[in-house]
């Protein structure tokens, strides 16, 4: 029955069928680009797709089963007929059973979905992390953001991968399974996590922003805190890291205040959601470097306290600043455990 | 067997040597052999002994070994794509990577874990990554090329315990970050000796990038490596 319906067609992209109009079988039905054949419905697409390689299966197998019910028939008489019943009976649940599969799939696990996130050349990728560290000076019309995740997504994924690194340059020797785990969490968790709390803010503050685009917008500004990791765990100076922190990390957090200034109007929803960008973001920062393994360090000593430690542990020359933070955490975790 | 019947040809006979083809009459039928239909002689390699299977496809990985080691501009990683290979290498990997941990209590457990789901979730991101970004190969080839390329990773991983039987201290970590090293630029050269055709010409660097980076997580956990005492 689709074969036959197939035939009307003269178009070779299929034409409009009555289903596709109908949209049965769409989980969304895209109106506006019914007739765009560039491919930005990705469901439509998919669907006609799926419909012309079925059509051509079915002939195919309507022309393998009639040359088998010709020469199984007149071969074995009766029981021939009862042997190809059941066979074609298999084929016709396999058959369904497939296309409800294939049809399931096309809809839910459609990665043309992202596609157009990932349309990108390396020549753009190269100037947007260059932009992500100039601030821009136009706040008065909504700046203009890349909506796109393969700068964001390899940024996240250099970050892990400059994490583990500096793991091994300090020293610290901890159980494999537990540091890639929490490497990948972290920065993962920050990454969607922090997006998904500014676009629930700028959504309350009446930020004209989008979520890919805020994605996009804090993958980009990733782009410095891998920098400034990188040079500070092969060089150990302190006084260097506040210095990259502020110079690089405050560029970097200027030009995504500016971004937002630009989205949004009133002075108090500006304040809230800059400051909350500006905050997160350094001190994201702080925390990778000091505390990823110092104060880790901290707590799973005072935690585990008389017991042997499991962990081998390379001592750093710490600055009195970080052995201040660490007594401190010490101190308090202390506490805490004396006070349960 | 096509079977070219000319019955008229005496009275064609004075037009031979003119070459039209559409005055020669062609009759005959020609008939094909599809093949014997029976559903039953597809399925024929279930009759032979299971040391025949077995031993083919230990050919089959081996060849493909060859191909890593010596990376040309062959489709035959791609043609025949087969998964067996990458889990040999993974599983080897994740159980010479095993013994590692300075807790005896946790051994195993979290680390084989670790390395393998690391191993096939970084290869599948780096598949759907190369597909977004428009490339015309298939996933599980993909998978195939990418599970391979961690043969050279291997070897250093064996390497590297022998190293760590005979020497300690700063020698043997100089010595295992080369063999690291050069066998991470190997591993990066030969998988996208295979992967970088399939993409479009100005993006081959977008795809190469996030190979570099597992290999280079690979790479790490090799080199940090330490046996418990």
């Amino acid at each position: 029955m689709s074969a036959s319906e197939g035939n009307k067609n003269t178009e070779p992209w299929g034409g409009f069928d009555d289903n596709l109009i109908q949209g049965t079988g769409s989980a969304v039905i895209d109106m506006e680009n019914m007739d765009d054949t560039s491919g930005s419905s990705f469901e439509d697409m998919g669907e006609m797709h799926q419909r012309m390689k079925e059509e051509e299966e079915v002939t195919a197998e309507a022309a393998a089963t009639e040359e088998d019910n010709g020469n199984d028939g007149e071969f074995l008489g009766m029981k021939g007929l009862k042997g190809q019943l059941g066979r074609q009976v298999a084929d016709e649940v396999w058959q369904a059973g497939k296309r409800q599969a294939s049809k399931a799939f096309n809809l839910y696990a459609n990665i043309d979905i992202l596609r157009p996130y990932f349309d990108v050349e390396p020549v753009q990728v190269r100037n947007r992390l260059i932009e992500s560290m100039i601030p821009i000076r136009m706040i008065n019309f909504p700046q203009k953001i890349a909506g796109e995740l393969y700068g964001p997504l390899m940024l996240v994924f250099t970050l892990v991968a400059i994490l583990l690194h500096g793991m091994k340059t300090s020293g610290t020797v901890i159980r494999e399974g537990t540091l890639m785990g929490t490497a990948i969490g972290t920065c993962f968790g920050y990454w969607l996590g922090v997006s998904s709390f500014i676009y629930f803010l700028a959504y309350l503050c009446n930020a004209q922003i989008t979520m890919l685009q805020m994605l996009s917008l804090l993958g980009y500004g990733l782009f410095s805190h891998c920098l400034i990791l990188f040079i500070t765990y092969n060089v150990h100076f302190h006084s260097l890291f506040y210095i990259l922190w502020l110079v690089i990390g405050g560029l970097s957090t200027l030009r995504m205040v500016a971004v937002l200034i630009s989205r949004t109007v009133g002075q108090t929803p500006r304040l809230i959601l800059c400051g909350t960008i500006a905050a997160l973001h350094m001190l994201f920062l702080l925390y990778l470097h000091f505390a990823y393994h110092k104060i880790i360090e901290g707590i799973l000593d005072t935690l585990e306290g008389p017991n042997a430690p499991p962990i081998q542990r390379v001592a750093r020359d710490l600055p009195s600043i970080v052995n201040v933070v660490n007594a401190t955490v010490k101190s308090l975790a202390a506490a805490a455990m004396n006070s349960q | 067997m096509a079977e070219v019947d000319e019955p008229g040809k005496p009275l064609f006979a004075g037009l031979s040597d003119v070459s039209i083809s559409e005055d020669i009459p062609v009759e005959g039928d020609i008939s094909v052999p599809v093949g014997s239909q029976n559903v039953d002689d597809v399925f024929s390699t279930l009759d032979e002994p299971v040391k025949d299977t077995i031993l083919r496809d230990l050919r089959a990985v081996g060849k493909k070994f060859i191909h890593v080691m010596y990376p040309k501009q062959s489709s035959a990683l791609l043609r025949d794509w087969d998964l067996w290979g990458p889990l040999l290498l993974c599983v080897t990997l994740a159980l010479m990577l095993q013994g590692g941990s300075a807790d005896s209590k946790e051994d195993g457990g979290p680390q084989f874990a670790e390395v393998f789901v690391i191993i096939w979730f970084g290869s599948v991101i780096i598949t759907l990554n190369s597909k977004l970004l428009g490339g015309t190969i298939s996933f599980f080839q993909s998978l195939c090329v990418l599970g391979y390329c961690i043969l050279p990773l291997t070897v250093a991983m064996v390497v590297c315990r022998l190293v760590l039987l005979g020497f300690t201290g700063t020698i043997s970590f100089i010595i295992r970050l080369i063999v690291v090293t050069a066998s991470f630029s190997w591993s990066v050269f030969a998988s996208t000796a295979f992967l970088a055709d399939s993409q479009p010409a100005n993006r081959k660097a977008l795809v190469v990038y996030p190979i570099f980076l597992f290999y280079f997580v690979i790479g790490w956990m090799v080199l940090t490596f330490s046996p418990s005492q």
